[in-house]
């Protein structure tokens, strides 16, 4: 039956629950990249989260199938480009494990060496970026001294500094100058003072730990689900590194410790990220310690650039030359997975080669892509600031998102 | 991966699956395993839950275009963290309708991974949630990474590329 509502009363309705629309992105200063996520809002609590991915998507997969071999590791650096060697030195053990090339000691032991600073400057950016978002900006100053550092370090090496396009197919183009060696101890040396007092400012911090614990958990089952790799599985509680899983360029000489968190949360991820990066120093200094002698790279000149004054006075060298350039070296056809621990999670190269001078098909397994999917459920229920904060400290780059 | 291993999924497989397998081989060092189109997602839970094997982390999930067979291949990988053994599964799916069930139901992580392939080689996942494109603008009417659709415009006369490549 229907009540007939007194007549002062015509103008009321009964209220709905009603949410707010926020649009956070594409461009916004706090997400650190072109990030979309169309909030549902009650009040400032996050009910639901739409996230719009793919706004720099470059098409990397296809461009690669036009592409030599060679050619493809200048578009690894544009993935993940806070660790770039990293993805260039996992494109180059896909081809020589395709092409079945043996890489000489002292030419895996330099890639670790890079491999460590690569992952030190990732996870610096990171933790640094998650100290911004909760307020403390003066350790990121710090920080990004010391990645300048790393820098001049690829600079000696390749020239190069963000985009770092590093080593060749079988190793390096050239001996490392007594300048990097130089400029590597000034950094052992130096490095390990900051990243101390960066700690001091934070790991026991009452505003920071206040802030960040609790704050964008994720439980290892559910992170297993999502297929998490990385930092983000270990800050959850499961061991899985790919180092130490399937070693590649003798990770299995050097001792390292893996450090898991227990609640997958900010401080947890925060914490892994900051213990990994001692374990990394300590790397770098056992692989200095250990450097075999050797050449810089290997025998496959089928592959290899040589060098120019080759070139000019070898007639092999010219026809190698040659054929690299032109494409016509014999590639064996196959299929291979190669995978890396990134800079934030299992990064896989899927080759496909069907022996032209182009993959036929290449998948990258891009950690960031699958892991990301887990945010609108892991700031469920949580704050907008929480959220900028969880989605810093996950560590998700634009460039390895939207390949 | 060693010998014993690998009967053992295969056997685990066979036990419940007759006649699924269409091969097996390993590439460099990865188990492949070919199967029939039709119950790849039984198999795939099956080997989620039994103990022997117990696969429950999907590393990735792709496909590929074969244009001279007229297929799309789909490719799983599935990993086991503890005994550390990794497989690949593939099926082989007709480019006139690639069709296959959905893997979100086992795996949360398969969403994204099957909206990517859908947007690039067009294969539809039964049951799929939220099947839309992801990467690439939501109007476009291509399926992008289909070998059809070539990266250069193919009849270009400005450029001579007979001395260079494919």
């Amino acid at each position: 039956m229907e009540v007939k509502q007194p007549a002062t009363d015509q103008f009321y309705q009964p209220r709905e629950k009603q949410y707010t629309y926020l649009n956070l992105g594409p461009t916004h200063p706090a997400t650190h990249g072109i990030f979309q996520n169309v909030l549902k809002m009650d009040g400032e609590i996050i009910v639901e989260a739409t996230p719009t991915i793919g706004y720099i998507h470059r098409a990397f997969e296809k461009l690669a199938e036009r592409r030599p071999f060679y050619q493809i590791t200048p578009i690894t650096d544009r993935m993940n480009y806070c660790s770039a060697p990293i993805n260039n030195f996992g494109w180059h053990m896909t081809v020589e494990k395709l092409l079945g090339v043996e890489i000489p000691k002292r030419v895996q032991y330099l890639r670790v060496i890079i491999m460590e600073l690569a992952r030190i400057t990732d996870h610096l950016v990171c933790n640094a970026v998650i100290g911004v978002d909760t307020g403390a900006l003066t350790g990121f100053v710090y920080m990004f001294q010391q990645r300048e550092l790393v820098y001049e370090i690829y600079e000696e090496i390749c020239g190069a500094r963000l985009t770092s396009n590093i080593g060749r197919i079988g190793g390096f183009e050239r001996e490392w100058s007594p300048k990097t060696w130089e400029k590597i101890h000034r950094f052992l040396k130096e490095f390990p003072l900051v990243l101390k007092e960066f700690e001091d400012l934070l790991n026991r911090n009452r505003i920071f730990m206040d802030r960040t614990i609790g704050c964008g958990g994720i439980t290892a089952e559910r992170a297993l689900n999502y297929s998490f790799s990385g930092v983000n599985l270990r800050a959850a509680g499961v061991d899985y590194d790919v180092r130490v899983a399937k070693p590649y360029s003798s990770y299995e000489d050097f001792e390292f410790v893996i450090p898991v968190g227990k609640n997958g949360d900010v401080y947890d991820r925060f914490m892994v990220r900051q213990e990994e990066m001692w374990q990394s120093l300590s790397i770098i200094r056992q692989a200095i310690e250990k450097m075999p002698e050797g050449p810089f790279h290997a025998k496959v000149p089928d592959f290899y650039l040589p060098p120019k004054e080759e070139v000019y006075n070898n007639m092999e060298a010219l026809i190698y030359h040659f054929k690299i350039v032109m494409g016509e070296t014999d590639i064996p056809k196959g299929e291979v997975y190669h995978c890396v621990e990134g800079g934030n999670g299992e990064l896989g190269f899927y080759l496909i080669s069907d022996g032209g001078r182009t993959p036929f098909r290449l998948h990258m397994r891009r950690p960031c892509f699958i892991y990301y999917q887990a945010y609108p459920e892991m700031i469920k229920g949580s704050m907008l600031s929480d959220a900028i904060l969880t989605m810093s400290s996950m560590n998700v780059i634009a460039g390895e998102l939207d390949a | 991966m060693e010998l014993e291993d690998q009967e053992k999924i295969i056997e685990t497989i066979q036990a419940k699956f007759e006649g699924e397998i269409l091969r097996t081989e390993m590439l460099y060092d990865f188990l492949t395993i070919t199967l029939k189109q039709e119950k790849i997602i039984e198999v795939i839970t099956h080997l989620y839950h039994h103990p022997d094997t117990k696969f429950q982390y999907l590393t990735t999930l792709f496909a590929v275009h074969y244009p001279d067979q007229n297929q799309i291949g789909m490719v799983y990988q599935l990993h086991n963290l503890v005994t550390n053994l990794r497989i690949r599964l593939k099926i082989y799916l007709p480019i006139e309708n690639p069709t296959v069930p959905t893997l979100t139901g086992l795996f949360a992580a398969a969403n994204w991974m099957e909206r990517e392939t859908y947007d690039f080689f067009g294969v539809l996942f039964e049951g799929h949630p939220n099947l839309k494109r992801i990467l690439n603008v939501e109007d476009m009417i291509i399926f992008p990474l289909r070998k059809e659709y070539p990266l250069e415009d193919q009849v270009r006369e400005d450029k001579n590329d007979l001395m260079f490549g494919r």
